[in-house]
């Protein structure tokens, strides 16, 4: 029993920068390979988009025209908008819930793990899933659709709905620091659907009825579908807007996101 | 093992040196109208076993989140390592098991504890992490697939595995069985024996007094005793008498050394500082007594005692 303590002297250790991009890049894998086996994120948010784009986009409406673009690619546009943003929404808003609500995340937090990757890791699983989505759709028009793309319109078509859909990695970490581990799957869903349509996400905007259609701006979800369209060719308004809409909103949610952190420090146990 | 001599306040581990490794100094802590924690000051020192010992909801989780830098006190000073709980290189000495409802269940054992590792510097190895938290041959196994006790093991895993010099264990045995308990004492004597320091918390008196150093028991909110295990037994009632006496109550009172009487059934028990003086006075004093029955007053009494006491201060418990 002769064992001395060790008192290291303090500030001894620094991380290094590879070190800290491989902590990163380990957080991110393990994120990303949790979720792709929780069937209940990885099938729902990949399986709905993609059943209704077969349904309403190849199926029902073969042959029709919206917007001045077959309706096969204009329902790119919009149910490949529904599915990032569920990706993100479920993704990001519930899996915060659940760890924050149930302790994870402190023990997280007790760890040098810096904070930061922890919402990093978040960030690029949500996006993989949404561009995950938005290949599918786009494979299934070009091959049963009649869909025409270009290289260049199938990488912005795919850029524009993965970067648009940080936002809603905004938008779900505001819901996810305030919702409890077992409401917040409810509020998503209250949230998710009702924009989805109200933007126009499953029935073309022009087709909604008029008081719908003016409402529509002051929706998230509307600005990144005319993101999409704008690049199949059946856009309205102008992008610049539509991504500062966007960026608005996501910093309306870091805001949010932030009060809800705060309120934790202060109350929980 | 010749530690195992009992050489009067040498318990192993008793070898602690001077240097503070964390620190609680006049700290309070309300959650809205809750006073979890009421100028509270402790002090863990490098190379010691401090236990954290009181009923659920006496404060000793606020007080570990404390020192985690998981909250902020409302009074007073948290350091741990001389500074702040939340600077990164103080978050690299430290390891933590905390209490938590779920962990990510789809991710396996070993990519659990793999991640955990990246965070620190010098982690330990895969094989002796899982060896330490009995977790051999589970490391395939996805978090949601374990039991209740596998998988507070893994929680254990992953406040060793980055090697900490100061490990928090937040009711590390809850929800183990006898079994996983001894091998989880056995593995925190081990990190002790390697000069790591230790502040744990828990409900069970037999854990406190297997483990630690030094004990400190908190009720709501404040601490009401500190010391060795030793200390802390002898500073509520050494001893308990149990015997059938033709006295009336307050004759028994009376004699000398007596702390506290109460009737149990045709039985007095009689707890008492120097159970002989007090028995052969009882053997004076009355000859008809029978059935005399001397036991030590285990941690669990004089736990019960101490927190009792709290809630009750007019008792007529007299320790001096």
């Amino acid at each position: 029993m002769s064992a001395v303590p060790t008192t290291l002297p303090s500030a001894a250790i620094q991380r290094s920068l590879s070190h800290t991009l491989a902590i990163y890049a380990k957080e991110t894998k393990y994120d990303f390979l949790g979720r792709l086996r929780l069937p209940v994120y990885s099938i729902s948010t990949v399986m709905f988009p993609v059943m209704f784009y077969v349904l309403f986009g190849l199926l029902l409406n073969r042959g029709h025209e919206v917007g001045g673009v077959n309706v096969a690619a204009y329902m790119i546009a919009t149910y490949g908008t529904f599915g990032v943003m569920g990706a993100s929404l479920f993704g990001f808003g519930v899996g915060l819930a659940m760890e924050r609500g149930l302790g994870w995340l402190q023990v997280k937090r007790a760890s040098p793990m810096p904070p930061f990757a922890y919402f990093a890791a978040k960030v690029v699983t949500c996006m993989a899933f949404s561009a995950i989505i938005v290949v599918l759709l786009m494979t299934l028009g070009v091959l049963f659709g009649g869909v025409h793309f270009s290289g260049a319109e199938a990488l912005k078509l795919l850029a524009t709905l993965v970067v648009g859909s940080v936002c809603f990695c905004a938008m779900g970490l505001a819901i996810g620091s305030f919702a409890g581990p077992n409401s917040a799957p409810a509020i998503v869903n209250l949230l998710y659907l009702p924009m989805s349509f109200a933007s126009g996400l499953w029935i073309p905007i022009e087709l909604l009825p008029k008081f719908l259609q003016r409402f529509a701006p002051m929706l998230p979800p509307f600005h990144l579908g005319q993101l999409a369209l704008g690049v199949v060719g059946a856009g309205q308004g102008v992008p610049l807007q539509h991504w500062e809409a966007l960026i608005g909103f996501a910093l309306l949610c870091l805001g949010i996101a932030r009060i809800g952190f705060q309120r934790d420090e202060r109350a929980s146990g | 093992m010749i530690a195992e001599i009992h050489i009067p306040q040498s318990r192993p581990g008793k070898r602690r040196s001077e240097a503070v490794v964390a620190r609680l100094t006049n700290v309070s802590k309300n959650y809205g109208e809750i006073r979890a924690l009421r100028r509270v000051a402790l002090d863990v020192h490098a190379g010691e076993v401090v236990a954290v010992l009181g009923p659920n909801g006496a404060g000793k989780t606020t007080a570990v989140k404390l020192l985690l830098g998981l909250v902020a006190a409302n009074w007073g000073r948290v350091s741990v390592f001389g500074g702040d709980p939340r600077n990164a290189e103080n978050r690299m000495r430290t390891g933590a098991m905390l209490q938590v409802g779920r962990v990510p269940e789809t991710l396996r054992v070993r990519e659990h504890i793999d991640l955990f590792s990246s965070y620190y510097p010098n982690p330990l190895p895969m094989a002796e992490v899982l060896q330490a938290s009995g977790l051999q041959g589970l490391d395939k196994r996805p978090f949601g697939e374990l039991s209740g006790g596998q998988k507070q093991r893994l929680l254990f895993a992953l406040a060793i595995c980055g090697n900490p010099d100061l490990l928090f264990l937040d009711e590390p045995t809850v929800g183990l069985d006898v079994e996983a308990r001894r091998v989880l004492w056995d593995e925190i004597r081990r990190l002790v024996a390697r000069g790591k320091t230790v502040l744990l918390t828990t409900h069970y008196l037999q854990e406190a007094d297997a483990l630690a150093d030094r004990i400190v028991v908190i009720n709501q909110g404040a601490i009401i005793a500190e010391g060795t295990p030793s200390d802390i037994k002898a500073r509520t009632a050494g001893r308990q008498i149990r015997c059938g006496s033709s006295l009336p109550i307050a004759a028994i009172c009376s004699i000398p050394g007596v702390l506290e009487v109460r009737s149990d059934r045709d039985a007095f028990v009689i707890r008492a500082a120097d159970a002989e003086s007090v028995v052969r006075e009882l053997l004076i004093r009355d000859p008809y007594v029978s059935g005399l029955e001397v036991t030590s007053a285990g941690l669990e009494e004089a736990f019960l005692a101490l927190t009792q006491d709290n809630h009750q201060p007019e008792a007529s418990r007299r320790v001096s």
